[in-house]
Order: structure tokens, then C-alpha cells, then sequence
């Protein structure tokens, strides 16, 4: 894949962040002092994704994987930092500017159920972003554009299944007509999250597969975002892991988990369990234990201190560590890194 | 080892207006006392059909064919719903069921949902109730000051763990626990199976553990049954498919190939091209063989038997009965 892979930059992440202000009633706000409760959801992250590279943004459930994943889709306007798409600032669109923007930058919703009308035939559901987006042609050239997107995901012969409903397919076959719903628009890049969380393990492979050939084919890019970390290691070249708002460590998917650099990507490497005998008895020894703190209440210093094995007065104490480069373009956030 | 469940030549079929599906058809298998066996296929083999099955609650339209589940020795199938209410549901074998934790109710708080379990099927006066809720509540590792909390306070891995908790409230012998992780990340995953292993060796429990997760099957069945369109294609100690003796029949070992490994970079994962067939017309000789890569004639026409290969590990192919 590497001879279609330039390093040309297609969507620049600056320090950007996402606060939500949830509504109090005024009692709560009395209560708080005056105070605003704030969520901080996304808290300055930055990345690069090239051109042609699938991107992972892995985290548990409340890191803000998907924040992330909204405000690249501009479904949502950051609180600070910027956004580049292809060399452009895109951090505040007006309404047109952002519609022409989501023709190139599409998504693939988690749940393949609920993401389809029920009473549209499959034909229906990818005429859908042509209305949407204007595109104009007649019933026959439309049709013909279905046809490719469904041949592109391989759903042979397309006319058959244009005729089917959402609950004729199962939900690998509509996860194709996602991805084909996607693709109809020549996007540039596709935006998933959690695209096979829903789908059966055996089907889970042939829909990572036909991703990766369309995304060969078109040479698409793909922001993935999982917390599944051994389809990650399948799917994507480079992974950044998040914890409350923040990436904690970022690199090539194979030195990530070859050879992790930051507790919280340890702990959650050993917690994945592998198709290996001899392990029933055991109880797993977990390094972190507790679960992720609320992002209304992110902890002071680093914010992982609070469930950190290694974690050290100094960690609560002094600021915040930035990421830092260890070559090879694998960043971490840990100051005590080399003693752990 | 004595049995604790025994199913015996069961058949439980969904009855709807285009025909009987069949989705568990003629299945026996036994579980040991203390012994985890692992049910595991993809959607629409009869995971859940089994849990609900051997609880004697199969979901409308199901009703049971024909065949025998023995709890403790006693045929359950006959029995009249008052006394599976009274000595066998909930008291002898339990069930969490997939995607519980969403099923409690948002306006009750938890104390009270759990209260209600303990007031149906014992006569106790509230300050004991509390008293053995909060030990439960420590028990699956949660203060007791839960009790107050409505379900939107808590988290996935809580809920589950309330769930858990309520579940061995009345001291049951057998947990069906169904995708009891599925929804939840990978630590508290790891969290949770543990806790479930702690509780096991402290009461005494057998599970039956239903999920289509084979890496994680790996980490907590003693054995392993791997279902197929309503029937058991091949059961085995967890030694042997793992192992290296491994998978013998062919869906097994497709299964095992879709499973993507961590520790080891791979190109191309295998996958099952396909879906499980519809049960109502399912296909003729073996089940599997339209999607199978190692299909003979023989396959086509003839069903295959479960036949024992080694001690403990039956596999219903053709191909290894020669």
C-alpha cells in the first residue's frame, strides 16, 4: 500500500477541543456556587492523517472517540483550535460550505439497523445523498451510479439487491450498503466508527476486508475509531489512543502494540483476550483497576494518575505532559515512560 | 464429576405463520457440576434459543418438540409452571440475559428493583432485604450506597455488575450468562470476567457462557460447544480446540480463523462467506455444508452424527469419521 501512499497531509487536527456546557436547572446551579459544570469531551487534540492511510482513534466508552469523530465530520463546531481539510481551514463553515465539505468527508454509522429506513428499498437509501446533494441526472443515469457503488462493495448483481429492503440484508450485507452509500459521492475521506462492533466475528472479517480493498481501489482515507484493539492492528496503519479528551500515545499500529510506551495503552493491550488454552483458572492480573473518571471531572497533572500503576506525587503535582516524540514518528504522554 | 443439567435429544421450534423454525433440533449435552461450558456461533444458530430453552421460558411462539432437560436430576419440561416458579427458575439456575443492564428500569432506583427479586421469592422483612442486598452489592464490588442510585447514575460495567448481583440473590446452582460483556470495553471486560470467576469458586456455580466472542471463550470455558443452525457441531475441552490438538470441524476452525489475534500482524483474516441458513428450510445433509471449503458429496445428502473422536470431543462431520 505504501506506493499510493504520499505524504501528503489530508486533514490537520490543531489543539482542538469540544466542551459542553449541559443545561442545570436552577437549583443545580445554586447548588454548584455559580459555577458551570463543563464536559470536557475533547480536550486539545492534535493529528495528521495522510492522504490514503487509515487512521485509529481507539479509546474506551467516555474517552471522546466519538466527539472526535463528529467534529471531523463537522456535525458539530469545536470550542478551540483548528481544522485543515486539504490545505484549508474548515474549523467554522457556513451551512453550504459545510455540505459541500461532507460530500468529501463521509460516514459509516455503528449500528447497520438503525442507520437505514426501514421503508426504503435499497435503491432508495443511496438515492438519497444524490437529493441531498443535488446531484442531478436522470432516474437511469442515477440508477447506473448505484449500480457501481454496489458492484465498488460487492453486492452482486446490484439490481437484485436495489430491489431489497433493510431487513432482507443481514448486517454484514448492510454494512456494505453503508459503505456503498458513502462512496456514492466520491468522497475523499470516510469517517467509521465502529463499523463491525454490531456484526458477527465472521462476518466481522469479510467487511474489514472489502474496506480495505475499496479503500485500495479509490485510495480513500479512513479515520476508524474502535475500542477494539486487535481489529486495529488488522485494519489501520497508525493508531492514536485516547483517554478523557486526550490522545495519550500515537504511532504506527505494529509499535504500538508490539511495544506500548504509556501504562494506559499496556493495560489495555493486556486486557484483550486471546484464543489460547491454559487460561481458564487464571484470574487476570489487571494493572488499572476502577473505570475511566467523568470528563466533567478530569483529574489534575496527568490525567491518568487516578488509575495509574506507576503514578507518582510528581504526576499529580506538575502540569500536564505533552507528547513527545521517541522516534519513528511513535509519540507518548508519559513522563516516567522510561522507568515503567 | 456429577452432572448438574443434562439436555437430552431436545427440540424447541419457533412456530410462525410460514412454518416451524427449528432452532434447537434434537441437541443433548450435559454440564458438569462446577464446570463452565461455553456455547458458542454466530447470531440466528440458537445461542439464546438454548438459554432461554433450558430455563423453561422459551420465547413465544417456541414450544418444546420433544427431548429432556434434567436440573438436579428433575425432568423440568413436564412440570407445571408453578412449581419451575417456585423450586427451578431463579432458585436452581439463573439467567443474565444478553443486553440486561439496559433492561433496568429507569425510574426505580436500584435497591427497590432488587428488592422486588427478593420480596417475589422470599418472605423477609425490608431491613434483612437491605441488609443481604448490600452484602451482594459487595460482593460483585459495588458500596452499598448503589442501592439508592437510579441506573442512569451508574455505568455499563455497574449495571452489569447489579445484574450479576441479582441473579445469585437466591443462590442458584446454574448462571446462563448471555454475551454478559458484549456491550462493555475491553478493561472492564477483563473486570468483569474475573469477578465472574471469583464468584463462581465462592458459591459453587456452574455457567453456562454464551457469546460468539472465541478469544474470550478461551479465558473462561472449561469446555466448549460450538453451535450450528440449531445443532451442535462439535463440543470439546477447552484444551483440545485451543490447543494442539485444535478445531476438527470445519465451521470451528473458520470461527478461530475470523478471530483477529493481537499479538501477531496478518494480512488477510479468514471469514465465512454466507449466512446461517434459514431454519424454517434448512439445508439438506449437513448444515453447514453450502458455506463449508472442505464440502464432500457425502455432505450434500447425508446428515453427520456426532461422533466422539477422543475422550470428551464430539464432532458431527463426515470428514472425521473416516
Amino acid at each position: 500500500m505504501s506506493e499510493i501512499k504520499g505524504d501528503e497531509i489530508l486533514l490537520r487536527v490543531e489543539k482542538i477541543k469540544k466542551h459542553f456546557m449541559p443545561h442545570l436547572t436552577l437549583a443545580q446551579s445554586l447548588a454548584a456556587g455559580g459555577k458551570k459544570r463543563v464536559v470536557k469531551a475533547v480536550d486539545g487534540i492534535s493529528f495528521d492523517i495522510k492522504r490514503g492511510e487509515i487512521f485509529g482513534l481507539i479509546g474506551e466508552s467516555g474517552s471522546g472517540k466519538t466527539t472526535m469523530g463528529k467534529l471531523v465530520m463537522k456535525l458539530i463546531t469545536p470550542t478551540e483550535g483548528r481544522m485543515f481539510f486539504e490545505g484549508e481551514d474548515v474549523t467554522f463553515l457556513e451551512k453550504m460550505a459545510s455540505k459541500t465539505y461532507r460530500t468529501k468527508v463521509q460516514m459509516i454509522f455503528q449500528d447497520p439497523y438503525a442507520s437505514m429506513n426501514p421503508r426504503f428499498k435499497i435503491r432508495d437509501v443511496l438515492t438519497e445523498p444524490l437529493i441531498i446533494h443535488k446531484i442531478k441526472g436522470s432516474r437511469d443515469e442515477r440508477d447506473a451510479m448505484i449500480a457501481k457503488a454496489l458492484i465498488e462493495v460487492k453486492m452482486t448483481p446490484p439490481a437484485e439487491y436495489m430491489a431489497r429492503y433493510p431487513h432482507m440484508l443481514s448486517g454484514g450485507q448492510r454494512q456494505r450498503v453503508a459503505t456503498a452509500r458513502t462512496l456514492i459521492l466520491n468522497p475523499k475521506m470516510l469517517v467509521a466508527d465502529e463499523p463491525v462492533s454490531m456484526i458477527d466475528l465472521s462476518t466481522r472479517a469479510e467487511i474489514l476486508h472489502m474496506m480495505k480493498e475499496v479503500q485500495r481501489d479509490m485510495n480513500l482515507t479512513y479515520l476508524y475509531i474502535t475500542h477494539d484493539l486487535s481489529t486495529a492492528r488488522y485494519f489501520t496503519d497508525r493508531i492514536a489512543v485516547m483517554y478523557l479528551g486526550r490522545i495519550v500515545e500515537m504511532g504506527k499500529a505494529d509499535d504500538i502494540i508490539d511495544n506500548p510506551l504509556h501504562p494506559y495503552t499496556r493495560a489495555l493491550i493486556d486486557a484483550v483476550p486471546e484464543p489460547q488454552t491454559g487460561k481458564v483458572d487464571i484470574v487476570k492480573e489487571l494493572p488499572i483497576s476502577g473505570e475511566i473518571p467523568s470528563p466533567a471531572n478530569i483529574p489534575v497533572g496527568c490525567r491518568f494518575h487516578t488509575r495509574c500503576p506507576y503514578a507518582k506525587p510528581e504526576c499529580s503535582s506538575l502540569p500536564e505532559p505533552e507528547l513527545e516524540d521517541v522516534g519513528g514518528g511513535h509519540l507518548h504522554a508519559c513522563r516516567r515512560y522510561k522507568e515503567i | 464429576m456429577d452432572s448438574i443439567l443434562k439436555v437430552e435429544n431436545l427440540k424447541m421450534f419457533y412456530h410462525t405463520s410460514k412454518g416451524a423454525v427449528r432452532a434447537i433440533d434434537d441437541i443433548s449435552f450435559e454440564l458438569k457440576a462446577g464446570e463452565t461450558l461455553g456455547l458458542v456461533g454466530e447470531s440466528g444458530c440458537g445461542k439464546t434459543s438454548m438459554g432461554t430453552s433450558i430455563l423453561r421460558m422459551p420465547t413465544a411462539p417456541g414450544r418444546y418438540e420433544s427431548g429432556r432437560i434434567y436440573i438436579d436430576g428433575q425432568d423440568v419440561i413436564p412440570m407445571p409452571e408453578k412449581d419451575v416458579r417456585k423450586s427451578i427458575r431463579w432458585e436452581k439456575i439463573a439467567m443474565v440475559f444478553q443486553g440486561a443492564m439496559n433492561c433496568l428500569t429507569p425510574v426505580y432506583t436500584i435497591g427497590r428493583q432488587m428488592l422486588e427479586t427478593l420480596h417475589e421469592h422470599r418472605e423477609m422483612d425490608d431491613k434483612q432485604a437491605v441488609e443481604l442486598i448490600s452484602e451482594y452489592l459487595q460482593l460483585v464490588g459495588l458500596p452499598s450506597e448503589v442501592m439508592g442510585r437510579y441506573p442512569h447514575e451508574l455505568s455499563g460495567g455497574m449495571k452489569q455488575r447489579v445484574v450479576i448481583a441479582t441473579a445469585l440473590f437466591l443462590k442458584p446452582k446454574i448462571v446462563i450468562l448471555d454475551e454478559p460483556t458484549t456491550a462493555l470495553d475491553v478493561i472492564v471486560q477483563a473486570q468483569i470476567i474475573n469477578l465472574l470467576k471469583k464468584l463462581k469458586s465462592t458459591f459453587d456455580l456452574s455457567f453456562i457462557f454464551i457469546t460468539h466472542d472465541l478469544a474470550l471463550e478461551a479465558e473462561v470455558a472449561d469446555r466448549l460447544c460450538v453451535m450450528y443452525a440449531g445443532k451442535i457441531a462439535e463440543i470439546g475441552p477447552n484444551s483440545s480446540i485451543y490447543g494442539a490438538r485444535g478445531a476438527l470441524h470445519p465451521y470451528t476452525e473458520k470461527l478461530l480463523q475470523a478471530t483477529p489475534l493481537l499479538h501477531k500482524k496478518v494480512d488477510n483474516l479468514s471469514f465465512i462467506p454466507g449466512t446461517p441458513p434459514d431454519l424454517i428450510d434448512p439445508p439438506k445433509g449437513c448444515r453447514f455444508n453450502p458455506r463449508c471449503h472442505k464440502v464432500m458429496d457425502k455432505c450434500r445428502t447425508d446428515e453427520p452424527p456426532l461422533i466422539e473422536i477422543e475422550a470428551g470431543h464430539q464432532v458431527a462431520c463426515w470428514r472425521c469419521t473416516k
